[in-house]
């Protein structure tokens, strides 16, 4: 490897190394993406729903394009594709164009709007345009959810969960009753298959759950035997209006357990369905208090065959544990994610020395303190990171390993060290949207990932080179 | 429902009609246009055209100044290569924030230029400007001009906000920016049988590959434009010759500057393809009326070509009959595919670009087969329909064509920007065939349900035909 190709982050134009205090004022390498991505994969989960940015049409593109990359399925997104003219005197011609010929290719039954920095910087009356097609289609054309999303205030994590409570906004109706069977979840941004699996998990409980989103079909389909113009899949809003019957929401994700503006909590308060805020379920700890809502809501005790789970998980832990003990990690991603990871990892003990997010979240560092195990003394928690910050530490720190997507590849690469794929973009391996991350059984994946990785190294390393370890 | 089991359940937007055209239909066809709202273009906009233009200057601070977002979507996701440098690998956004949205981003445009320059010491910096940096006022020229003055590095501006025209606009926005540092090196021991290369990427290290084969014949490139590019090439490039021009969209702009203000000749060509190629290395050489030059040329040509050619002729026993979509950026790539595929023994019966000009397309018109469907900035349901419609057996795009066909049970090669095989020519040629072989030849299509026939289906007893 040629001088050059390692430390990009750190080499002159010239190939030296740099010198000098490290650039603050401009982000290098972000850790984060745009809220409008945030708000597609939202609009992604409601069946027959096409989500569409108010703006100019590169930022569509890209999204389409970063998201096809990670999922590998049919991502369209339309936009109203500003001109210079649009962008001074506004775009309300271009939304009800756009919005007209989305309807007319694709027939939604649901049209997803999210605003981008442009269309928040102009001020673009969004409920005006929205009333304007209303009353040209005189109440016929399909719904129109609205988020507002300048990803100059925060980051994709923003821009999903806000797109959550305006679909439920939109499309929960007031429904004098309650179905003692059915529950919502609010998901944190995970994968296919966990969305798949808390759905299972439910059943299992005799819990009909309706999730928002739910995504794993639009984003994980089959092939196909003729073309769907929008992806199979999805909640129907016709279930997302009867979300007020639920007996209870489990609103999942650490950072919105605080919030008291959530989408569970404007649930509970204008429809009154008790809110469960949980963290996401990844290690034992969090995975316990999961289940323990279930049964408190469905009034069962743990099925067999999840206890069967959770018991062969802790005995994977025991035969695994001295493999991970006192390894250290640098955990980054979505603010969620991190949480969880660093709670699950210093769970098996192995230290998550760097848990970094691109999201500049205001008490980051107590919301970690509250999930690691044995303290966070020897953690350094950085918010508002960007990669070139998450490359600093990690080099000044030598971890024996990364857990989070595969932007921290590089970085990997240079010390050496495994990187464990999680989370969002993996644009290098295939299969991520197929990874369990929740449960005892998304534990459990997750745990022998992290194990094998280690192994690997500890075989790698030997000079013996034992095919018995 | 949303189930489209023919092509005719697909409509066209009756906007888009006339940048839909089948070659034997004698309809009028359009194209050059800006992109009809909620089509869902294929186009990425014309900040993203100028990024990927200058991009591969790799000794060179490219920074965008705007929201994180239009910086991130492309870190690290292209196959432009640099022999040295690195650092154009590297994402810098303003990343600005509501603050600075609302009361400026100059300040910490200036400031994180003057750090990153420091730190990095660039041969030069590109700023890109995006959608919301002219709304909010910003005067990113005056910003440049101190930078540049209090760093002694040249700051230039790229001014393409994304909603200024199509990708095009970026293209030219590009070529300006590049055409700065042009003229302000030494031309000084450039040989009079020289050439700059335009609009070659070095995806997957194609220009080392074209530039070797151009030092073999004895003619010196004096700049890739912008393929492992370098801002001192950039800066001495008008003491070339003579410009080959690939790329036509995106770097005809430059190249007709510097005939204008240096009075260098273009000529257009493309790397795709072994008639393609040749014909390149065989304009060069006879632009300088050389017949040594000419004879290397032929040599080469040929020595490449038996090099190749056995592999060419297997693989076209396979594919032969084979019929595919090609949906690219530009259109000159999309003429020589159209060749290159049939050397391969197969017929393109789509084909389409994002930013093709009338004169391109009309030059496409001509090598296409009659029957054959052109598409101007096509959308994914366009480019589903006809692939129904011509029951495509392979379909040659980038990522976010991929889908379309994969979901189809067709075989797709991407020939874009993100690939990391090189493609372009001689040996590039014999790699190409390679791609569509592996997937076009797979077996996994015959699971794929349209693929499988008879029609397999699962019930409970179980599979059954
Ligand atoms: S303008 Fe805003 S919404 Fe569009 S890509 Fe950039 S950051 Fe994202
Ligand atoms: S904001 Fe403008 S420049 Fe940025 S991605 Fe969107 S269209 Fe392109």
């Amino acid at each position: 490897m040629s001088n050059f190709a390692v430390r990009i982050d750190r080499t002159t134009a010239a190939g030296a190394p740099t010198e000098g205090p490290e650039p603050k004022a401009a982000t290098r390498n972000a850790c984060k993406l745009c809220s409008p991505l945030g708000a597609a994969m939202v609009f992604k989960g409601v069946r027959n729903c096409l989500p569409f940015l108010h703006g100019s049409q590169g930022c569509a593109t890209y999204i389409r394009r970063y998201m096809i990359s990670h999922f590998r399925e049919p991502v369209d997104i339309a936009s109203s594709s500003f001109s210079e003219d649009d962008a001074i005197f506004g775009g309300a011609r271009n939304f009800a164009v756009g919005v007209d010929n989305v309807i007319a290719q694709y027939e939604p039954e649901v049209i997803g709007v999210a605003t981008t920095c442009l269309s928040e910087t102009i001020g673009e009356n969004m409920l005006g345009m929205i009333k304007d097609y209303k009353e040209r289609h005189e109440g016929d054309g399909p719904p129109l959810v609205h988020v507002s999303t300048p990803a100059y205030t925060g980051t994709h994590s923003d821009g999903y969960y806000a797109a959550i409570k305006a679909v439920l906004q939109e499309f929960v109706q007031p429904l004098n009753l309650t179905l003692s069977h059915q529950v919502n979840i609010l998901p944190p941004m995970c994968s296919c298959a966990d969305l798949r699996h808390l759905r299972d998990l439910c059943a299992l409980y005799e819990l009909e759950a309706t999730i928002v989103p739910d995504y794993s079909d639009t984003l994980e389909g089959a092939s196909w035997d003729a073309y769907h113009r929008i992806s199979p899949g999805g909640t129907s809003v016709e279930d997302i209006a009867e979300m007020s019957a639920s007996k209870a929401t489990l609103e999942i994700g650490h950072t919105q357990a605080g919030r008291k503006d959530s989408a569970g909590v404007w649930l509970e308060k204008e429809h009154g369905v008790r809110r469960e805020a949980l963290g996401w379920p990844l290690g034992i700890r969090l995975s316990d208090e999961f289940f323990a809502s279930l049964s408190l809501i469905s009034g069962k005790t743990m099925p067999e065959t999840v206890a069967a789970e959770r018991g062969r998980l802790v005995d994977a832990y025991v035969d695994a544990h001295k493999y991970v003990s006192g390894r250290r990690a640098a955990v980054f991603g979505e603010p969620d994610l991190v949480v969880a990871l660093a709670s699950f990892l210093s769970e098996i003990g192995i230290r998550p020395v760097i848990c970094a997010t691109g999201s500049k979240l205001k008490g980051w560092r107590e919301l970690l303190a509250g999930e690691i195990d044995g303290g966070i003394d020897d953690i350094e928690t950085i918010a508002g990171a960007d990669h070139a910050k998450i490359a600093e530490r990690t080099r000044a720190l030598e971890p024996d390993l990364m857990v989070g997507s595969s932007k921290g590849y590089p970085i990997a690469r240079e010390l050496d060290i495994p990187l464990v794929r999680v989370g969002f973009p993996i644009h290098d391996r295939i299969g991520s949207q197929r990874q369990l991350t929740m449960g005892y059984r998304g534990t459990q994946e997750l745990f022998d990932r992290v194990v094998n990785a280690l192994l690997k190294v500890k075989q790698d390393d030997s000079d013996t080179g034992f095919s018995y370890l | 429902m949303n189930t489209a089991t023919t092509p005719e359940a697909i409509q066209v937007l009756t906007d888009r009609t006339d940048q839909v055209w089948t070659k034997g239909s004698g309809k009028a066809f359009k194209c050059d246009r800006k992109s009809t709202a909620g089509s869902v273009t294929q186009r990425a906009c014309a900040f993203c055209g100028s990024r990927v233009v200058l991009y591969p200057i790799a000794d060179a601070l490219h920074i965008v100044h705007g929201p994180i977002g239009c910086a991130v979507y492309n870190w690290d996701i292209r196959g432009a290569m640099s022999s040295g440098p690195q650092l154009h690998r590297n994402s810098f956004s303003t990343d600005l924030a509501e603050k600075e949205v609302i009361f400026g981003g100059e300040k910490k445009l200036k400031e994180s230029l003057v750090e990153l320059i420091e730190y990095y010491k660039p041969k030069a910096a590109f700023v890109y400007s995006t959608c919301i940096v002219g709304l909010i006022g910003d005067d990113v020229d005056a910003v440049c001009k101190s930078v540049t003055q209090v760093t002694g590095v040249d700051c230039i501006p790229v001014d393409s906000p994304g909603f200024k025209g199509t990708k095009k606009s970026g293209y030219q926005a590009a070529c300006e920016a590049a055409f700065k540092l042009v003229g302000t090196g030494d031309t000084g021991g450039i040989s009079k049988y020289s050439i700059n290369l335009l609009g070659e990427f070095n995806i997957a290290g194609e220009a080392w590959m074209i530039r070797e084969y151009f030092e073999k014949i004895g003619i010196e490139v004096v700049a890739t434009i912008t393929g492992d590019g370098r801002v001192d090439d950039l800066r001495r490039c008008h003491g070339a010759a003579l410009n080959l021009v690939q790329c036509s969209g995106s770097m005809t702009h430059l190249a007709k500057k510097l005939k204008e203000d240096y009075g260098i000749p273009m000529q257009r060509v493309s790397f795709f393809g072994f008639e393609d190629t040749a014909r390149a290395l065989y304009a060069a050489a006879e632009y300088f009326g050389d017949e040594d030059l000419m004879k290397r040329a032929q040599e080469l040509v040929r020595s490449e070509i038996a090099k190749y050619a056995p592999t060419l002729r297997a693989y076209k026993k396979l594919l032969k009959g084979k019929k595919a979509a090609l949906y690219v950026g530009g259109a000159f790539k999309a003429f020589s595919l159209v060749t290159a595929l049939r050397t391969l023994g197969m017929q393109t019966v789509l084909a389409g670009t994002q930013t093709g000009s009338a004169e391109d397309y009309e030059q496409l018109k001509e090598i296409c087969d009659p029957g054959t469907v052109i598409v101007d900035d096509s959308n994914p349901l366009e480019l589903a329909k006809f692939v129904l419609e011509k029951d495509v057996d392979l379909f040659i795009g980038g990522v976010k064509e991929r889908p379309i066909a994969f979901k189809l049970g067709v075989a797709f090669c991407d020939h874009n920007h993100e690939r990391k095989i090189p493609l372009a020519g001689f040996e590039g040629m014999a790699h190409f065939a390679d791609e569509v072989a592996r997937s076009a030849l797979s077996p996994v299509w015959k699971f794929a349900p349209r693929r499988s026939l008879p029609r397999v289906t699962q019930n409970k007893e179980g599979v059954s035909a």
